[in-house]
C-alpha cells in the first residue's frame, strides 16, 4: 500500500534537475527520481520513503542513448534497460561482463524495465534495511540487527559498522570494467570514477554512492577497449528466476600484446560481498605478469578473499567467492582464446 | 426407505442390492458389494467410459486465463468499504491501551474496530489462567489488534496508521530448541489445545503439557510395554540407522491472499470468501454473530489457491464482518503479503530422530521415532505420519511434541506432517539399503506389499532409467565439478470422504443441464469433473453442462482438505445425475402417455417404444417435459463395502545435479507414478501432480520463513526474499498414473492434491545423496548446507 504523492513528468534534464530542487520550506527528499520504477515501487510499498513527489525520468529524450564516446569508448545513457545492456551488440562485443550482468539480472519482465542508473542506484536490499519494523543503524537507529541476526545472505567484507551487500550486479561489471560516471547538477556536471563512487557505511552509513541530492546520473562512460582487454562476469545464486546473487564476480584483464599472452593489468571485483563492489586487490596485483592458467586462476582467487570477515551464518560465501572468482578469470581467457 | 421401516419385520423390502465392482491394479478383479438400491450401476474400468477418465480441458480455463473470472479479491460492490489490520509488532505482549480518537477522525473513516478476539491458534484450556488483561494477549508479531474501514484503501492505510496502540512488551522464544527449555518464556500460562480443521493441523485435547512442550502423543494403539519391546526390537537388529532429520517452516503462499467481502443487511449475511470450505465459513460466522445458517450466505465462484489455509471464517472474517454490521456498507478486507505470511498459517518446521532397524535380509524389524515441531502458537506438528503408515514394520513407537512459540499458528498444509515425515523417514530406508548393500528399490519391495506403490515402483524405475543409477563412490570419479544422481521416494495418503457432500441436477425443458453444489473449487478442477459425471450418466458432453458452485444456498459441499473434494462430492453427482435421468425418463414416458420402460435414455439419444419406435434427442425428449424442470438432489453415500481405511499414494523419482564447487543443486527430472483410485480427468490430475512436485522442490531447495530471533519478527515476510521455485528451476516433469480401484463408491474417485507433494523433497535428498556421497539433512537443502555437508567451509559458520 503506497502512500499518497504527486507525480511530476518532466520533458528535460533541466526540468528534471528543477522538480528535484526542494520547494521553499522542504527538505531536500522531498522529491524522488523514478527511472524504471523496479526499487521504487518495493521502498513506496514498506514506506521506507515517502516523498512529496515523484520524478519521472522516463520521457526526458536522449537518456536512453547507448553511443560511441570521442575516446572510442562508449556512453550509455542511465535510462537504458538492462534488457538492452543485454541485447546490444556494442555492449556485449566489448564488455561481454556488463551484458552479462545485465542479462542475468532478476527476470526477463523485470530486465525490460529495470535501467542500468537505477540499478546502480538501488537500495540495498538487506531484508532488514527493506523491512519498516527495523529501525537499523541505515535508517538512523542504533544498530545493525545483521550482526548478531540472521545474515546468511550479508557481506564477509567490509561488514563491520553495516553488512548490506551492494545490490547491483551492473555496478559489479561497471567496476571491472572502471567506468566512469557523468552527473549533473544545475549548476555544473563532473564526472566520477566509479572506483570513487560508491560509499562505504564506515565512511557515511545512510548512503551508498556520493551522489548529492541536487545532481542526477546523466551517464555512463565505458573507456575504450585495449586490444588485449577481456571481461567477464558470472552469477552464484540459489536460484536462477528472481533471485539476488549470493556470491558474483565480474574481472577485467588486460593481457600484454604478444605471444606470452601474460597478464598486464588485472581488476576483479567481487559482488555480494560487501557494501560496496569489492575490488581484490591483491589478486589483481599477483596477476599481473603471469598467464592465466587452471593454477593462477586458482592462486588468484584464493587471494581474493583473503581478509574476508565472515558472520555467523555467511561463511559458505567464501568457498563460493573463490569459486566464481576462479572461473571469471578462466571465462574472461576463453574468450581470448576465441579471439 | 428409512432405516425404521427396514427394521419391521422379515417382510420388509430389500433396501440393499449386491453388484459386483471392480477392484486392484494392472488386472482388477470383480468383487460383489452391497449397495443401496438407489445407487447407480457399476461403472466399468475407465478405457470403456466415454467422459469419466479421459483428459479434459478446465471448463473455466478461459475465464480464468483472460481474467473474466471473478475471485473474491476482485468483488467490488456498491458502496465497499476498504478494511485495514492493525497487528503487533512484537512477538509477545499486552496491550495496555487502544487510541482509536485520531482514526476515528480521519474523514475517510467510516468505523472502528477493536478486536476482542482472535480465531486460529491454540487456546488456553483453562481461561481463567490467562493474564489478566483488557485485551487478547500479543503472541506473535503480527496478530491483528484493532481495524478500521474507509472509503479508500489509502484511507484506511492512513487511519490505520493512527490507531495509537500501547504495549507493554513481553518476553518471548521463536526458536524451537529454546523453546524446549525448561525456563524458555511461556507462550501460554496453562496447559493450550486447537481444533483440528477440515484439512487437519490442529489435534485434539488430552495432551500433557510441560513448559512450551505439548506432549509426547503416542502413535495410535500404542502399549505401555511398546516403548520397551521397540528398543527389544532395534537391538536384536543387524542393521540400524539412527539419524536426525530437521526441516523448515513453510508458508502457504497461495496467489490469492486470505480475505473477505462481507456485505451485512437486515435480511442476512452475506460474504465472498476465499476458502476452500464455504460450509465452514457459513458455520463459524453463524456461530460467531449468533445468526441462522439460513441466513449466512457464502459465495466462492472462484478462489485462488489455499493449501490447507484457508478454513474457517478466520481473524479477517470475523473483523470484515463486524465493520459491516457497524456501518451498514459491504466491507472488503483482504491481506497484504506480509500479512498473509505472518498470521495465515504455515507448515511446522520439525525435528525427528528415528531408528530404523532391520535384519541382515532386508527386512524391516523396528522403528523408534521421535519428533518434535512448533507450530507456532498452534498445534499439529506431528510428522510421525509416514513411519505409522508406509511400511510394514513389526514393531514401531512413535512419540511427537508440539512445542509452542511466539510465531504465527501452523495451519493444514497440503498433507500435513507427511512431506516432513518422508523426507526423514525415506532417507533413513534410502540410507538402511546402503548399508544392507540391496537396491533402495528392493528394499521397498520387501517391505510395502501394496499393489499400487508396486507397480508405481516399476513403472517409475523403468521411465526415469533406474538402471543408470551408481553407487556415491562410482560418482566421486566423475570429472569436472558436476555430479548427477537419482533418488526415489515413496508416499502415503488416507483415503478420507466427508458426508455432507451433495449436488442437485436439473434438467430443463430446453434440453439444458446444471450441477449445482455449494463444493468450492480450490483449484483442482472440480467444477470440470462434475461436468464430467453428469454427462457420462446422460449421455452429453462436459461442455453442455452447466456447472454452479461456492454457494452455500446449493446442496452442501466438501471441505476442500485431505485430498477428499473428489472422491467425496462426485459419487453425489453421480447419483444424483442417474435419479434425476431415472426422473427424467419417467416424465417423457409420462408425457407420451407411455410406461417408463418404453423410455429409455442412453448415449445422449432417447429410444421411446412408441409404435413405430422413435429415437429422439435429448433436446427433444426434454421439449416433451410438461413442467419446466426435472431435478433430482442426492448426498453421498457411506463407502461400499466393509469399514476400513484405504490408502492413496504414490512414488516419485528424482534426478539431480550438484556442483560441488558451489553447493547449487539442480533438479532436472521428476517421474512422478501415483494412484487415485479411479482417475476422473487425468489433465487436471496431471496439472495438479506438477504443482505437487513444483512445490515439494520448492520446499526441498528454497522456501524458508525466517525469523529474527532478536526481535521475533519475520525478515522475509515477501515473495522477494521467501523464495518460491520459478521458472528456471522447474525440471521435467513426467506423470505416470496408475488406475486402482477400490470399490468404494459409485465413482470410485480418490484424491491427489497432497500424496503429489508428499514424496518429492525426500526423493530430491535422495538423489542429491547418491550425486555426492554425503546426506544433507536439514531442509532447504541450500548450497550453504550442501558445501557444510561436503566439508568446504573453511569456519564454523553454520547457516541456518
Amino acid at each position: 500500500m503506497i502512500a499518497r504523492f504527486e507525480w511530476q513528468d518532466p520533458k528535460s534534464l533541466a526540468e528534471a534537475l528543477a522538480a528535484l530542487a526542494p520547494e521553499p520550506g522542504e527538505s531536500a527528499g522531498a522529491a524522488l527520481l523514478k527511472a524504471g520504477g523496479v526499487d521504487v515501487i518495493d521502498r513506496l510499498k514498506e514506506g521506507l520513503d515517502s516523498p512529496k513527489r515523484l520524478v519521472n525520468l522516463r520521457n526526458i529524450p536522449g537518456l536512453d542513448r547507448v553511443e560511441a564516446s570521442p575516446d572510442g569508448g562508449l556512453v550509455i545513457g542511465p535510462l537504458v534497460t538492462l534488457a538492452r545492456l543485454d541485447a546490444d551488440s556494442s555492449v556485449r562485443d566489448r564488455y561481454a561482463a556488463l551484458a552479462d550482468a545485465a542479462g542475468h539480472a532478476a527476470t526477463p519482465n523485470v530486465r525490460q524495465a529495470a535501467t542500468i542508473g537505477g540499478n546502480i542506484l538501488q537500495r540495498p536490499r538487506c531484508w532488514y534495511f527493506r523491512n519498516a519494523d527495523f529501525h537499523c543503524l541505515k535508517k538512523g537507529g542504533g544498530r545493525c540487527y545483521a550482526q548478531e541476526g540472521e545474515n546468511d545472505y550479508h557481506a564477509v567484507f567490509g561488514n563491520r559498522v553495516c553488512a548490506i551487500v551492494h545490490p547491483s550486479a551492473v555496478a559489479t561489471a561497471l567496476s571491472a570494467i572502471g567506468a566512469q560516471l557523468e552527473v549533473a547538477s544545475a549548476k555544473k556536471q563532473r564526472s566520477i570514477a566509479i572506483d570513487d563512487f560508491f560509499v562505504r557505511p564506515d565512511v557515511d552509513i545512510q548512503r551508498e554512492h556520493v551522489l548529492a541530492p541536487d545532481e542526477i546520473l546523466i551517464g555512463i562512460h565505458l573507456p575504450a577497449p585495449s586490444p588485449g582487454m577481456r571481461t567477464a562476469y558470472l552469477k552464484l545464486g540459489e536460484k536462477e528466476s528472481f533471485d539476488w546473487p549470493i556470491a558474483e564476480a565480474a574481472v577485467r584483464l588486460d593481457f600484454e600484446p604478444g605471444a606470452a599472452r601474460v597478464v598486464k593489468s588485472a581488476r576483479i571485483v567481487l559482488g555480494a560481498a560487501a557494501p560496496i563492489p569489492w575490488r581484490a586487490s591483491k589478486a589483481e596485483g599477483w596477476l599481473v605478469g603471469k598467464p592465466i592458467t587452471e593454477a593462477t586462476a586458482r592462486q588468484a582467487a584464493s587471494a581474493a578473499i583473503e581478509g574476508a570477515t565472515p558472520l555467523a551464518q555467511n561463511a559458505y560465501k567464501l568457498p563460493l567467492l573463490e569459486t566464481v572468482v576462479r572461473r571469471a578469470l578462466l571465462a574472461a581467457k576463453g574468450v581470448e582464446d576465441k579471439a | 426407505m428409512s432405516a425404521e421401516e427396514t427394521q419391521q419385520g422379515a417382510t420388509a423390502p430389500a433396501t440393499t442390492r449386491k453388484d459386483r465392482f471392480l477392484r486392484g491394479v494392472v488386472h482388477p478383479e470383480l468383487v460383489e458389494r452391497n449397495v443401496p438400491l438407489d445407487e447407480p450401476p457399476p461403472w466399468p474400468e475407465n478405457s470403456k467410459l466415454a467422459k469419466v477418465g479421459k483428459p479434459t480441458a478446465r471448463l473455466d480455463g478461459r475465464a480464468k486465463a483472460t481474467g473474466a473470472a471473478r475471485y473474491p479479491s476482485d468483488i467490488q460492490l456498491p458502496g465497499m468499504l476498504y478494511a485495514r489490520m492493525v497487528v503487533s509488532p512484537h512477538p509477545h505482549a499486552k496491550v495496555l491501551s487502544i487510541d482509536t480518537t485520531a482514526a476515528e477522525r480521519h474523514p475517510g473513516v467510516r468505523a472502528v474496530h477493536v478486536l476482542d478476539r482472535v480465531l486460529g491458534g491454540a487456546v488456553l484450556s483453562d481461561p481463567s489462567k490467562e493474564v489478566n488483561s483488557k485485551f487478547p494477549i500479543v503472541r506473535f508479531a503480527g496478530q491483528p489488534v484493532a481495524a478500521v474501514a474507509a472509503i479508500t484503501p489509502a484511507a484506511a492505510l492512513e487511519a490505520a496508521a493512527k490507531i495509537a496502540v500501547d504495549y507493554e512488551p513481553l518476553p518471548f522464544v521463536v526458536d524451537l530448541d529454546e523453546a524446549k527449555k525448561a525456563d524458555a518464556p511461556r507462550v501460554f500460562p496453562g496447559d493450550a489445545a486447537q481444533q483440528a480443521s477440515a484439512g487437519g493441523g490442529g489435534g485434539g485435547g488430552g495432551v500433557q503439557q510441560t513448559g512450551n512442550v505439548r506432549g509426547p502423543m503416542l502413535g495410535r494403539g500404542a502399549k505401555q510395554d511398546g516403548k520397551k519391546a521397540t528398543e527389544d526390537a532395534l537391538a536384536a537388529c543387524d542393521v540400524v540407522v539412527d539419524a536426525t532429520f530437521r526441516t523448515q517452516v513453510q508458508t502457504h503462499s497461495a496467489l490469492e491472499t486470505h480475505g473477505v467481502v462481507a456485505d451485512w443487511r437486515d435480511d442476512g449475511l452475506t460474504v465472498y470468501a476465499s476458502t476452500q470450505s464455504t460450509l465452514s465459513v457459513r458455520d463459524e460466522l453463524a456461530a460467531i454473530f449468533d445468526l441462522p445458517k439460513a441466513k449466512v450466505r457464502v459465495l466462492t465462484e472462484f478462489m485462488g489457491g489455499g493449501f490447507g489455509a484457508k478454513f474457517g471464517a478466520g481473524t479477517f472474517g470475523l473483523v470484515a464482518a463486524s465493520l459491516s454490521k457497524k456501518t451498514g456498507a459491504p466491507v472488503r478486507l483482504f491481506y497484504d503479503r506480509k500479512e498473509e505470511h505472518l498470521s495465515t498459517g504455515n507448515r511446522p518446521d520439525s525435528e525427528q530422530r528415528l531408528r530404523l532397524g532391520a535384519d541382515k535380509d532386508g527386512k524391516l524389524r523396528a522403528l523408534a521415532f521421535e519428533g518434535f515441531g512448533t507450530a507456532g502458537v498452534g498445534t499439529g506438528a506431528g510428522t510421525a505420519g509416514p513411519a505409522q503408515a508406509l511400511y510394514r514394520i513389526p514393531s514401531i513407537w512413535t512419540e511427537e511434541s508440539d512445542v509452542f512459540t511466539h510465531a504465527g499458528p501452523g495451519a493444514a498444509f497440503r498433507a500435513p506432517g507427511h512431506p516432513q515425515g518422508c523426507f526423514a523417514l525415506e532417507q533413513a530406508i534410502d540410507e538402511l539399503a546402503e548399508k544392507l548393500g540391496i537396491d533402495t528399490l528392493e528394499l521397498m519391495d520387501r517391505n510395502d506389499e501394496h499393489p499400487a506403490r508396486r507397480e508405481e515402483r516399476r513403472l517409475g524405475a523403468e521411465k526415469i532409467g533406474w538402471h543408470r543409477r551408481r553407487p556415491p563412490t562410482r560418482n566421486a570419479d566423475a570429472t569436472g565439478p558436476i555430479r548427477r544422481g537419482l533418488g526415489v521416494a515413496q508416499a502415503v495418503w488416507y483415503r478420507i470422504n466427508n458426508m455432507d457432500s451433495g449436488c442437485e441436477v436439473r434438467i430443463a425443458q430446453d434440453g439444458s443441464v446444471e450441477a449445482l453444489s455449494a463444493v468450492q473449487d480450490i483449484g483442482g478442477g472440480i467444477k470440470t469433473v462434475i461436468a464430467q459425471v453428469v454427462a457420462e450418466e446422460l449421455g452429453l458432453a462436459p461442455q453442455d453442462i452447466v456447472v454452479r458452485v461456492g454457494d452455500t444456498n446449493y446442496p452442501p459441499g466438501p471441505p476442500s482438505g485431505g485430498s477428499m473434494t473428489t472422491s467425496s462430492l462426485t459419487p453425489a453427482v453421480r447419483n444424483a445425475a442417474y435419479q434425476a435421468k431415472l426422473e427424467f425418463q419417467k416424465a417423457v414416458a409420462g408425457a407420451l402417455s407411455l410406461s417408463v420402460d418404453q423410455v429409455e435414455l442412453s448415449a445422449g439419444q432417447v429410444r421411446v417404444a412408441t409404435s413405430p419406435p422413435q429415437t429422439l434427442t435429448f433436446r427433444q425428449a426434454a421439449g416433451r417435459l410438461r413442467t419446466d424442470v426435472v431435478a433430482a438432489r442426492a448426498m453421498r453415500s457411506p463407502e461400499y463395502g466393509e469399514r476400513g481405511m484405504d490408502f492413496l499414494g504414490g512414488v516419485q523419482f528424482a534426478e539431480v545435479t550438484v556442483d560441488i564447487e558451489t553447493g547449487i543443486v539442480k533438479v532436472e527430472r521428476v517421474v512422478a507414478v501415483h494412484d487415485c483410485g479411479r482417475p476422473m480427468n487425468p489433465l487436471a490430475i496431471e496439472s495438479q501432480i506438477n504443482g505437487g512436485v513444483l512445490q515439494g522442490i520448492s520446499y526441498a531447495l528454497y522456501e524458508n520463513r525466517r525469523l529474527d530471533r532478536s526481535t521475533g519478527r519475520m525478515v522475509n515476510a515477501n515473495l522477494e526474499q521467501y523464495k518460491i521455485l520459478g521458472a528456471m528451476e522447474t525440471p521435467e516433469i513426467e506423470v505416470v498414473l496408475v488406475e486402482n480401484y477400490l470399490a468404494r463408491s459409485s465413482t470410485d474417485a480418490g484424491g491427489i492434491g497432497e500424496p503429489s507433494t508428499i514424496p518429492t523433497a525426500a526423493a530430491v535428498a535422495n538423489a542429491i545423496y547418491n550425486a555426492i556421497g554425503v546426506r544433507v539433512r536439514e531442509l532447504p537443502i541450500t548450497p550453504a548446507r550442501v558445501l557444510a555437508a561436503l566439508g568446504k567451509i573453511p569456519t564454523t559458520g553454520a547457516s541456518r
